[in-house]
């Protein structure tokens, strides 16, 4: 194989960047996120089992479920017992939790936020418009299933699920990072095309990156 | 309040009037009159707050009604001023100049209805729904279900229940031989 047929095949696996304009083209990264491999076993474990005692959490309501949030943080439930702090951006998060339905315009945020945070990255869905629209599933303007546009690790069902129903999720989480199977950032590499198709055919004005490094 | 309704009855064609309690009143008037008559009862008559601008589809008449919702804080009356449109050439004149935050509702009305203010500042930039391409959702004849099940993905496995039957199955089962039930006819 020779350097021009290299070059070639590494300016297809580029990014398109369609939606920003061209003149701008140059000031945003074009490169696909690439698949991060677990360590060696045993170093490995070590790291989940750190980071599952410290998961910072993004502030971001997505949703009505967010009021769920408030009591969580504060001194009633105190999720701090647990090892989670609220986080105001998403480059310092790892958790995500969507609070329920999320409109269009909301799902374009979702997006772009979850692809800013760094990894390892962790998603909770909370209430049943995450997981097949809940009461709002012939709405015009909320989506029906989230795990077509983010990966999800653990859904919490109810409406609204109560802060106790939300830190038994957080244990679930706990237990599924410290078990390895949380690999959501990597599933979203890998299928990277079919989120981008899905997220591309309900958010008509993609005005961004196509991935936001 | 009925002196204020008779002042206005001089002033422009009434279409109706309602009273629907003692601090809610409806008025209907021409669609020309309404920045007179709106301007009138801000200035001169105290009704200095324009609570809501709200729309309705009246589908089978042809024709929307405008709600401009004003509230007097001196003696605590509502009155709403409402206007029919045509649906087919849906056009409304602004009332930003009256009140300022009026473009907001205006903006929301123009993206949910399809009812266009000329002259509204920004009135045709999108505000919730970002990149819409098909007709108003807000619209009678717009389907949301079917719109919903081309766009959105449905989980299989979703069930409805009636709430009344639900309850007397799995609750209310021996309803006649419960004690602890209270009947009313007892």
């Amino acid at each position: 194989m020779n350097k021009k047929h290299m070059d070639e095949i590494e300016n297809q696996m580029k990014l398109a960047n369609a939606g920003i304009p061209e003149k701008e083209r140059d000031l945003f990264a074009d490169a696909r996120p690439v698949k991060v491999d677990p360590f060696n076993k045993y170093y490995e474990g070590f790291l989940n089992w750190a980071r599952s005692r410290s998961l910072w959490m993004l502030a971001f309501g997505t949703g009505c479920g967010a009021i769920e949030l408030r009591p969580l943080m504060t001194s009633r439930y105190d999720m701090s017992r647990y090892g989670i702090a609220p986080r105001p951006t998403p480059r310092q998060a790892s958790v995500f939790i969507i609070g329920g339905y999320s409109s269009i315009k909301t799902i374009k945020r979702i997006v772009r936020s979850y692809e800013q945070m760094q990894g390892p990255k962790y998603v909770i869905a909370l209430g049943s418009c995450t997981i097949n629209g809940g009461m709002y599933y012939d709405s015009y303007n909320t989506i029906n299933r989230l795990d077509y546009y983010i990966p999800v690790d653990v859904y919490i069902a109810g409406c609204m699920p109560r802060p106790e129903a939300l830190i038994a999720g957080f244990n679930r989480l706990k237990e599924k990072i410290r078990a390895g199977e949380c690999e959501g950032m990597n599933e979203y590499t890998e299928k990277f095309d079919w989120y981008k198709s899905n997220q591309k055919q309900i958010i008509k004005d993609w005005n961004m990156p196509d991935y936001n490094w | 309040m009925e002196q204020l309704i008779r002042k206005i009855k001089g002033m422009v064609s009434l279409k109706a009037y309602i009273k629907q309690r003692d601090d809610l009143h409806f008025i209907t008037v021409k669609k020309e009159q309404l920045e007179l008559i709106l301007s009138h009862l801000k200035n001169n008559e105290g009704f200095t707050h324009l609570a809501f601008l709200q729309a309705v589809d009246f589908i089978e008449d042809g024709k929307f009604q405008l709600t401009y919702m004003l509230c007097n804080y001196e003696t605590n009356v509502n009155l709403g001023v409402l206007v029919l449109i045509d649906r087919d050439k849906a056009e409304m004149n602004s009332i930003h100049s009256l009140w300022a935050h009026a473009w907001q509702y205006q903006r929301e009305l123009f993206e949910l209805y399809g009812i266009d203010f000329p002259g509204s500042p920004r009135v045709h930039e999108s505000f919730v729904l970002e990149g819409w391409d098909e007709i108003p959702p807000m619209r009678r004849d717009f389907d949301t279900l079917e719109y919903s099940d081309q766009t959105f993905y449905q989980r299989p496995g979703r069930s409805t229940n009636d709430p009344a039957e639900y309850m007397k199955e799995k609750m209310y089962k021996n309803y006649a031989a419960s004690p602890m039930i209270r009947r009313d006819n007892e």
